[in-house]
């Protein structure tokens, strides 16, 4: 298997008022192509820093992050929009989708940013619907959805343009358990069927058991690291 | 193309959101209609002092006085100078050959205004007897034209309706003397709507004055006024300026309405510092209320270019619709009203303000010059933002 991400020797520290903080110390990981990671740890471990630079939101103090071939921490901030654009499909703790569209025209804004044509992006946006099981729902604002369902069309949003990698920070920490367990078995079911690379931030020791491998991350550094059987 | 398409989604999701903005965004407008508003409707009176005054005059008429003299006021022509200047060439003559004009001279009236009682200084114009065939545009709307050796005056139509105690038939009072008032005149709107006139003589007589002030002539044609001013300059006996009427009545007011137009700018610059802060206080509420779609945006790969673009839009189109808001009150409450002020040499003034549609554009452009700069800073906010830490903060 080749790795997808590969991290060498990645630091990562902020400066809060006088104080430098360091986040993460010198970590080296590599995550393969169609595996469903879980990142745990303790709040302050570092978990949503590894995420961050993983999915190209922010850039490492030291160290080499690749993704996909591509050397991010070194692109420039408007190149790493274009690649995250490119390569990664977010899915958050709330949601985010936007209010004011309805839930077709959130799952299309990844795609404003491709060449496709507008029937082009209707079809995607609505197979991605299907596979989400909402597409009765295509034309509902966000505040007329459920918590579960708003999660299904930011999945749907996330999976629409066949990005290379997922990232998920804590998909199911604003849900039940119930609607909690039907994103899962649906991330879990993208990643089996699709191959979906899946990289997720959790704190939910039951979220993470949908996943191929836990990682335990503790003050920064990897602390554990164990592969589920299929 | 797909730029252009980010920037259209953005902006759009931006004007979808206003409604939950409603209030902040109605500061903008309110501010930046205030401000157009102001800045309109005094240039307004600039605009119409000008009007007025351009509209006065005519090129194939001079008016002649003492050399140095700024104004009709501060000129003195004796009687023999007033007497070289009719044989000047250029002039217009009648069928008997005699030249069309008129040897004037003014005093100042102190009359009071209707609307607040205010003292102000009102022309009174000693015309010569062939004023109508100077002035063909003058037309008596009311009463009837003065005589001769007695106290009649006429007064303009713009006087007649700004000031007090000149009906017809009413009597004023000045320096000893009562004019009784026996009709009014209109001359199309120009600056002499604003004064009296009567026979110079009878004036020159009360004032126990030897002298003109100046002569008004009518020229063979407006390109006989070099051939007129030539002559005249060329008479060893006169020392006198010469000037097209137009052209004098454009410098009278030329002081006045730079006066008026530095405080319409002065007091519009003021107005303008206080709305881009309200635009701005605006635009970064509505960038601080959109943080989460701006991060989320931003991480799903939206360049900043589109984030810039978006802000600077809504803040455009807000600060536009102030200032079309703005245009239209000053246009629909000032355009046409009657107003009075000093007119320089010409004593009061009163002229209708004038909301032209350049000036309406003019206060348009300001408004957006208002937006632009209300909406860069909160739209370099939005295109900086750390998306990471954004996203955090949600």
């Amino acid at each position: 298997m080749t790795a997808l991400v590969t991290l060498r020797n990645v630091t990562k520290s902020y400066v809060r008022g006088k104080q430098k903080v360091e986040v993460l110390h010198g970590v080296d990981l590599a995550i393969e192509r169609g595996e469903f990671l879980a990142l745990m740890g303790p709040s302050g471990s570092g978990k949503t820093t590894l995420l961050n630079l993983v999915a190209g939101l922010d850039q490492p103090t030291s160290g080499e992050v690749l993704v996909a071939g591509d050397r991010i921490d070194q692109l420039s901030r408007g190149s790493l929009s274009d690649w995250r654009a490119r390569h990664i499909g977010f899915i958050f703790q709330f949601y985010n989708l936007l209010p004011v569209l309805t839930a077709e025209a959130n799952v299309e804004v990844p795609l404003l940013l491709t060449d496709l044509s507008r029937s082009e992006r209707r079809r995607r946006v609505q197979i991605a619907l299907e596979l989400v099981g909402l597409a009765d729902r295509a034309r509902h604002k966000p505040n007329e959805l459920s918590g579960g369902q708003q999660q299904r069309v930011a999945i749907a949003r996330a999976i629409v343009s066949d990005p290379t990698l997922l990232v998920c920070d804590e998909p199911t920490g604003d849900l039940d358990r119930q609607n909690a367990e039907e994103i899962m078995n649906l991330l879990q079911a993208l990643n089996r069927s699709q191959n979906k690379t899946i990289v997720m931030v959790t704190h939910d020791p039951k979220a993470a058991e949908y996943a191929s491998r836990e990682l335990h991350l503790d003050k920064g550094r990897l602390a554990n690291d164990s592969r589920r059987a299929a | 193309m797909k730029m252009f398409r980010q920037i259209g989604a953005v902006t759009a999701m931006n004007f979808r959101s206003l409604p939950q903005r409603v209030s902040t965004s109605l500061v903008v407008v309110i501010g930046i209609a205030g401000v157009v508003a102001v800045l309109v409707s005094v240039l307004a009176m600039s605009t119409g002092l000008i009007r007025t005054m351009q509209s006065t005059g005519r090129d194939d008429r001079a008016i002649v006085m003492r050399n140095g003299s700024i104004a009709e006021t501060s000129s003195a022509l004796d009687r023999n100078s007033a007497k070289l200047i009719l044989d000047a060439e250029g002039i217009k003559r009648d069928a008997d050959g005699n030249p069309i004009t008129s040897a004037e001279t003014m005093r100042i009236l102190s009359l009071r205004k209707k609307q607040d009682d205010a003292e102000i200084n009102v022309i009174l114009r000693g015309v010569g007897p062939k004023m109508l065939e100077v002035r063909p545009e003058l037309k008596i709307i009311e009463g009837r034209m003065f005589q001769p050796a007695v106290t009649e005056v006429i007064v303009g139509k713009a006087a007649h309706s700004q000031f007090k105690g000149l009906n017809v038939g009413d009597v004023v009072n000045s320096r000893g003397a009562n004019w009784t008032v026996v009709g009014v005149f209109e001359t199309g709107g120009d600056a002499h709507e604003s004064s009296l006139m009567t026979y110079a003589e009878t004036l020159i007589s009360i004032d126990q004055r030897g002298a003109f002030q100046s002569v008004t002539a009518l020229l063979e044609s407006p390109s006989a006024f070099q051939a007129f001013k030539d002559s005249l300059s060329a008479n060893p006996a006169l020392a006198v300026d010469v000037i097209r009427e137009r052209e004098y009545y454009q410098q009278q007011s030329k002081t006045m309405s730079t006066i008026i137009s530095v405080i319409a700018y002065v007091v519009g610059g003021i107005m303008a510092v206080g709305a881009v802060f309200a635009a701005l206080n605006t635009m970064y509420s509505a960038v601080s209320a959109r943080l989460q779609e701006i991060a989320t945006l931003r991480a799903l790969g939206f360049g900043s270019t589109a984030m810039v673009v978006s802000v600077l839009a809504e803040a455009l189109v807000l600060a536009l619709i102030g200032g079309v808001i703005g245009a239209l009150i000053a246009w629909l409450f000032f355009n046409g009203n009657t107003v009075s002020t000093s007119g320089g040499g010409m004593g009061q003034m009163v002229f209708e303000l004038a909301v032209s549609p350049p000036l309406m554009i003019l206060g348009v452009v300001w408004a957006c010059i208002i937006g632009v700069l209300g909406g860069l800073f909160p739209a370099m906010r939005a295109a900086r933002l750390p998306v990471a830490m954004a996203l955090r903060a949600v």
